[in-house]
């Protein structure tokens, strides 16, 4: 029987074409908005997880309060040899990397532009690419007294960043130094990283004139140890030497998992308001297609009376009018959904090729898709409710007098 | 509650002292005013009258889609006007069968989904159902048309659709409200007959008209003015 109220159903939303469609626009453009966004969401957020997941779960991160992008910060938040040196001796830690990643002006002949440097110890470099899962794709990496030597991110040489041809063994002006290429690192995937030039820690210092600074520091946890006693241990011993109170630090240490979770609750929130603004317009569509059973309704009294007359209950006729709103959602949803998969497809591609960045890859998991379809149905059929109750409640012969 | 009459004769309808009462603005329309009928198994009863007189609202309540002010209606030796809505669809849909002056087809079925729209209801198996539609639209001669939507059709062969629903559930009785209103003389004729031979076969036919021609292929007339029967007559 309700195979049959299906088909009866359907018959009906195609009698009348035009109406269905334009009720279902509204359904899809809110399911499509919001499959597109969480897939996209979902898709960074695995990316975020995977990245940290190389990282490893036994990686402590220090880094100056209130620090923007790297090499942003200032005045006296900043992090030092003397810091490194404490961290290095708190129990647990089985290394600590120092870095300085800072802003410059770079040239190639007439062509300039600002990046950012990194600067690294030989050693400190191997280790780190070895935990990234980083390497040289051509050329050699920097050897203790390289001096004025760089390697290059990977778009320098097969990215747009230079209009000229770049390649090993040219030179690149940074701060009015020149640099000579000595390898290209391969691809990473975003175009910060892809866009570094990475020089001895020591040379970057001097050629920006800073003294002493770490803008972020690494550590990797002892495999008997804790990874957070030893955060907490690294916090302590930091705020004592620098003479600071507690709550009041103006020092960040995060485990790599408090770090990952605090991203992850980031995108938790930016991800629920977008989806909540989609979610509006999914209400707008409910309305729609409440207002078209309404009319529905209308138009079909006489119908309704001639049903009851030959042997429908109020059921039969509430079921079938609230299958018919939930096949406008559920037809709206299915749509929805596909529009949904093309628009973050297309973002994927978009970002891929004109921004070169993998953060924003479309994810799609069936759970987004089965609850989007659900959902819609679900709507379709709430919205349905009160006109397919007032259809099943006319009087037979109040429905047939109708004209 | 269910109230059974004891059971006399072979009678299946019965008006006892039936009125219904419309309220239009303060005034009170008597539309059917003490009406007492008895109708027995195989009767072709048509019932007469200028517009108005309360034909349309007697048959309405008869067949179960109105509730009468006062008075009982035994359908079978059960009293309607006792029963619960869905009670009431129950025994429209099996007991009695319904043709409109203006056909009333479901204008997105075909002749033959309109035919097994009934049975749907009295959720009558797919295949039993669509061979019994095949059997009724090839006796009311509209086997080549069962694909038809109701606007492809025409009048007459519309008002056989609907007659042909009307037998979907092999109903004890069929009521037909002004069936012929809308057909020109040969069509209208044509579905009179299409009574008579039903009736032949055994049917209850109650006919409501203001055609006289109509009229007379039943064996018994009522005659009803400001809802009350005016005079009987009949052949039986």
């Amino acid at each position: 029987m309700l195979k049959d109220f299906f088909v009866l159903g359907l018959n009906n939303l195609k009698r009348r074409k035009l109406r269905s469609w334009l009720t279902m626009i509204g359904i899809f453009i809110g399911i499509a908005a919001v499959v597109s966004l969480m897939s996209l969401g979902q898709g960074l957020q695995d990316y975020i997880t995977d990245e940290f997941e190389k990282l490893g779960s036994d990686k402590i991160i220090i880094q100056p309060k209130g620090m923007g992008p790297p090499g942003s910060a200032g005045g006296s938040l900043i992090l030092t040899s003397k810091d490194l040196k404490v961290i290095e001796n708190v129990r647990g830690v089985e290394w600590a990397v120092g870095f300085l990643i800072k802003q410059g002006q770079a040239r190639v002949g007439d062509e300039s532009g600002i990046g950012f440097a990194s600067g690294l110890t030989p050693e400190d470099r191997r280790s780190l690419n070895e935990i990234q899962g980083w390497g040289i794709i051509d050329g050699r990496d920097l050897k203790k007294g390289d001096k004025f030597k760089v390697v290059v991110g990977y778009n320098h040489i097969y990215g747009d960043i230079w209009d000229k041809p770049v390649r090993i063994g040219s030179n690149i002006e940074i701060e009015g130094y020149d640099f000579k290429i000595v390898g290209v690192m391969g691809k990473i995937g975003n175009p910060i990283d892809d866009g570094l030039l990475h020089v001895d820690k020591d040379i970057l210092k001097e050629v920006l004139g800073v003294e002493d600074e770490e803008s972020q520091i690494m550590v990797k946890t002892s495999p008997s140890f804790d990874t957070e006693e030893v955060a907490e241990t690294i916090e302590r011993k930091l705020r004592k030497s620098r003479g600071e109170k507690e709550k009041q630090e103006t020092f960040n240490v995060q485990t790599s998992e408090q770090l990952l979770n605090t991203f992850q609750n980031i995108f938790a929130v930016v991800q629920g308001v977008l989806v909540g603004i989609a979610a509006i317009s999914l209400l707008v569509g409910g309305i729609g297609i409440m207002n078209t059973m309404y009319t529905s309704v209308v138009e079909r009294t006489k119908e309704i009376g001639t049903m009851k007359a030959i042997g429908a209950k109020n059921s039969h006729v509430l079921m079938l009018f609230l299958i018919e709103s939930g096949l406008l959602g559920l037809v709206g949803g299915l749509i929805g959904v596909g529009i949904g998969i093309g628009l973050a497809k297309g973002a994927e591609y978009i970002a891929g090729i004109y921004i070169g960045t993998p953060l924003l890859q479309a994810s799609m998991s069936p759970v987004i898709i089965i609850g989007a379809l659900i959902f819609s149905f679900v709507i379709g059929t709430l919205s349905g409710v009160l006109p397919a109750l007032q259809a099943s409640r006319l009087k037979p012969v109040d429905a047939l007098r109708y004209e | 509650m269910v109230e059974r009459k004891k059971k006399t004769n072979n009678e299946i309808i019965r008006l006892k002292n039936v009125a219904k009462w419309y309220k239009a603005g303060d005034e009170i329309v008597k539309a059917v005013d003490g009406v007492d009928i008895v109708i027995n198994k195989g009767d072709f009863v048509a019932i007469v009258g200028p517009s108005g007189s309360g034909k349309s609202t007697a048959m309405n309540l008869v067949g179960a889609l109105d509730i009468a002010t006062k008075g009982d209606i035994f359908l079978d030796n059960i009293n309607i006007e006792k029963l619960h809505e869905s009670d009431l669809a129950q025994i429209r849909g099996r007991k009695i069968g319904f043709v409109f002056q203006t056909f009333n087809l479901i204008p997105t079925l075909t002749a033959l989904e309109n035919v097994t729209l009934p049975m749907i209801f009295q959720r009558v198996p797919y295949e039993e159902r669509v061979a019994r539609a095949k059997e009724l639209l090839t006796k009311v001669g509209l086997d080549h048309r069962l694909t038809h939507l109701p606007n492809m059709l025409s009048g007459g062969e519309r008002q056989r659709v609907a007659v042909a629903r009307a037998l979907a559930n092999d109903p004890e009785v069929i009521l037909a409200d002004e069936p012929t209103g809308n057909l020109d003389t040969k069509r209208g004729e044509e579905v009179a007959q299409m009574f008579n031979k039903l009736s032949d076969e055994g049917k209850t036919i109650i006919l409501v008209t203001h055609d006289m021609y109509v009229a007379k292929h039943a064996d018994r007339i009522y005659k009803l003015k400001d809802g009350k029967i005016e005079n009987k007559s009949g052949r039986k």
